[in-house]
């Protein structure tokens, strides 16, 4: 019997739900898999050189400033998995290894560690890896190669391989040396911009374009988050509507001009809306937490995107819309709090008559 | 009915709530058994909220079953009644739930003696007025069997300026494990309906709507069966959803209205009572007795025979595990149910009129396993699950940060009511509900004090 008084107590509720901040992360690793695996099916050797370098120096930089902080070792969350596998796939497949290693360690550091580790970046720190390699190597971040290379599962890229801080070799007689002659390493999104030559929605849908390694089949994006969608594990809201948000710019202006301005399709499948709105403004520690709130940020991703795909130097800006909805998601989140229960509606409550049966 | 009901989902509120694992086919198919007497009862004088109620025997004095023992000290208080015959052995500071001891009555049971009530009248409840009724309520030491124990008449009294036109009936029993309501509902059905109408006479209104969770349609079918002809009272299966049982919740769920911001039922016309307190009214006011006992809910992994039983009111949990049959790996007692229910730090507490279920967890049950927190990763889900339409999230990064102010000032923490629903989803298991309690407590103490200042 129960001679031994209790000797638990807790306070209530004393049930939990058995889902953790692990079990989420896995998931979006396991979401993550079967891009990856494409993009190696694509871009062959240096695809995966690429991924296995930026995993492990995500990984390595984590586990090294967890160390040095004397805090506990974080690794075993996968979410520094996720920075690792996201960061390589935004990057062109022939970026040389040292400078994915670079960003590897500063998405970490400065995105991630700097702020004070999971929960508290402020942005996503893959896309904080990929600015700062945009900016330090402008050329060999948009140095494109073309997928489907014959040789790809047993040679590397030439400029995969580069040295540090020596240039890395120009890809550009590699490229003449593969003969294909569809495109020659330009991204669509460069064509359209600069000579106004849209690629087939269809190619860029199936992912048969180049681009960078992850983000070139929006079909296969749009399976791998459905699959997280449907665990729950991803806001399928926010996708949404970042595409909304592209189309309220992009639809008006191809109807008023189709020869200049893309149509919708090539809006949405091309460059790195696709991957953007699934998996990386999806990120949930720098999305706002309302519900109202999700909305807007997708929006304002959206817009700015092709905001700065068609008006701005650059052919791609979902990178910088993302990381700037992320700065804004607090001051998002604050606000569209939500209206308290029995706020709403005041003068209703009272007059409604009671429903029957 | 039957193919409609796959294609249109049943009512419920409007935002949030979660669908933990019910556990309630332990018990749910067990009838209601009597517990014996304990040697020996403890009566809290404090055992509802409102005043706590002012003995009116003395030590030595011997008290027949049934007989008044404490009265009520004003209109928000109820008096006690002596569960069982025997003689008050002291007046004296018992262990409670809360924590700190509180005055209790302590009876020493006759063992010998029949316990009948003998202590009792027969009373035309058709020929009272509603105040009459009120009072009576009262006299019998009525509180809201459901869990939160407010005096039941004062709700049959709505404030100057407030009119009640419909009476909601709670017969939701959201929390997991407990069945004692679904029982009731099943056994007691005659008593639930007469409790019912006095209820109705007792504020003046010609309409009730009885709420059941959907798992529990052999109640609703039950209630069904003998309602009568006239349509003024019904009863509607609502979707199994915690926290349904929250009146909040179930008033909008039946009636698609919101009580407002720190308001009561009686402003949106409603008056709830829960369906145990209508079968004691129904059961007691005919008689003209007072609550001496109810029904609870004993289950959980801990426990060797969980059941329904009618437990005088002031039995130690000492006395009801030992009848029970506590396993040997108990470790853990929860009062109430295990969403808001209370660990006890003693088995020598008593049942008091609130105490709806026990449940009891083993040791290495997985709902115990300790687990690492995590910081917010900001992933929304207590925002979802939040019944009241808080911001969970934001409201445990300001705890945190020790800004009670701020969390009562710009993100109505007193709205919440301590459902758990945030700290059940919660992925990164940051105990938020009990964030949001310690706040709560802190901003009394802190107006409290700066009352005091200003004097």
């Amino acid at each position: 019997m129960l001679s031994k008084p209790p000797v638990e107590i807790r306070t209530s509720p004393h049930l939990k739900k058995a889902q953790t901040v692990e079990d989420i992360m896995r998931n979006v690793v396991y979401a993550l898999l079967p891009i990856c695996a494409y993009a190696v099916w694509q871009f062959g050797l240096s695809a995966l050189a690429l991924i296995v370098v930026t995993v492990a120096t995500c990984v390595g930089a984590e586990a090294l400033f967890a160390r040095l902080q004397g805090g506990r070792n974080t690794v075993g969350d996968f979410s520094v998995t996720i920075t690792g596998i996201l960061l390589a796939l935004t990057l062109p497949p022939g970026f040389p290894l040292w400078m994915a290693a670079v960003a590897g360690v500063v998405a970490v550091g400065l995105g991630k560690v700097l702020f004070g580790g999971i929960g508290y970046n402020v942005m996503n720190p893959a896309l904080i890896g990929r600015a700062f390699v945009q900016a330090a190597f402008p050329v060999a971040i948009t140095t494109w190669t073309p997928g489907f290379a014959p040789g790809r599962f047993t040679e590397f890229i030439p400029s995969t391989l580069a040295l540090p801080f020596m240039q890395p070799a120009p890809v550009a007689d590699w490229i003449a040396g593969l003969k294909v002659d569809a495109f020659t390493g330009a991204t669509p999104l460069a064509m359209q911009k600069f000579d106004h030559v849209e690629a087939g929605t269809l190619d860029l849908f199936m992912g048969s374009v180049p681009g960078s390694a992850g983000e070139t089949s929006a079909l296969l994006i749009l399976l791998c988050g459905l699959f997280l969608a449907a665990r729950r594990m991803m806001d399928w809201k926010i996708p949404l509507a970042v595409f909304a948000g592209a189309l309220l710019v992009a639809l008006p202006l191809w109807l008023a001009n189709p020869q200049v301005y893309p149509s919708p399709g090539f809006v949405l499948f091309s460059g790195g809306l696709m991957l953007g709105a699934v998996f990386m403004a999806t990120d949930m520690v720098a999305s706002p937490v309302t519900p109202l709130g999700v909305i807007l940020y997708g929006l304002l991703i959206g817009v700015v995107t092709v905001v700065i795909r068609l008006f701005g130097g650059l052919n791609e800006g979902v990178m910088y819309a993302i990381l700037l909805a992320n700065a804004l998601s607090p001051l998002i989140s604050d606000w569209t709090q939500p209206r308290v229960f029995g706020e709403r509606r005041q003068g209703r409550w009272l007059s409604r008559k009671p429903e029957g049966p | 009915m039957g193919l409609l009901d796959l294609i249109i989902p049943r009512r419920t509120f409007s935002h949030g709530g979660i669908h933990p694992a019910e556990h309630k086919e332990l018990t749910a198919a067990l009838p209601i058994r009597r517990l014996p007497f304990a040697p020996e009862l403890a009566v809290l004088l404090s055992q509802h909220r409102g005043a706590p109620a002012v003995p009116v025997v003395k030590v030595g004095q011997e008290v027949v079953r049934g007989e008044p023992i404490a009265r009520a000290a004003g209109f928000v208080s109820v008096p006690m009644h002596a569960p069982a015959t025997g003689v008050v052995k002291a007046i004296a500071p018992w262990a409670t739930a809360e924590g700190p001891k509180a005055e209790a009555i302590v009876i020493e049971v006759y063992e010998a003696a029949p316990q009948q009530v003998l202590y009792d009248a027969v009373v035309d409840v058709e020929a009272l007025t509603p105040d009459e009724i009120v009072m009576a309520v009262q006299e019998a030491g009525l509180v809201g069997l459901g869990g939160a124990a407010f005096p039941s008449h004062v709700k049959m009294k709505p404030p100057k300026g407030k009119r009640v036109e419909i009476v909601v009936v709670n017969g939701c029993e959201c929390e997991p494990y407990l069945t004692c309501d679904h029982r009731i509902m099943l056994e007691k059905t005659d008593a639930l309906l007469r409790g019912i109408r006095i209820a109705m006479k007792a504020t003046g209104v010609s309409r009730a709507m009885i709420g059941v969770e959907d798992n529990k349609l052999d109640a609703v079918a039950a209630i069904q069966a003998k309602l009568p002809a006239d349509g003024g009272i019904t009863v509607h299966a609502i979707e199994t959803k915690y926290p349904q049982g929250a009146e909040k919740m179930l008033i909008e769920s039946l009636l698609d209205r919101q009580v407002p911001p720190g308001g009561l039922p009686a402003d949106v016309g409603v008056a709830v009572f829960n369906v145990g307190t209508l079968a004691q009214i129904g059961e007691l006011l005919p008689r003209g007795r007072g609550l001496i006992e109810r029904v609870v809910t004993v289950s959980g992994p801990g426990v060797q025979r969980p059941g329904n039983y009618l437990v005088p009111i002031g039995t130690p949990l000492r006395f009801l595990l030992d009848h029970v049959g506590a396993k040997p790996g108990a470790n853990e007692v929860i009062l109430g149910g295990p969403m808001m229910g209370m660990s006890v730090a003693s088995v020598d507490v008593p049942i008091t009129k609130a105490v709806s279920g026990i449940v009891v967890y083993e040791r290495g049950d997985a709902d115990q396993t300790h687990r690492f927190v995590f910081p917010c990763i900001k992933c929304a889900r207590c925002v979802e699950a939040c019944p009241m339409h808080l911001n969970p999230s934001m409201l445990g990064e300001l705890a945190r940060k020790r800004q009670y102010e701020t969390m009562e000032q710009k993100y109505n923490l007193n709205d919440c009511f301590e459902c758990g629903c945030c700290a059940y989803v919660c992925p990164s298991n940051i105990p938020l509900t009990q964030y949001f309690r310690i706040a709560k407590a802190i901003r009394r103490e802190q107006k409290i004090a700066a009352a005091e200042e200003n004097k």
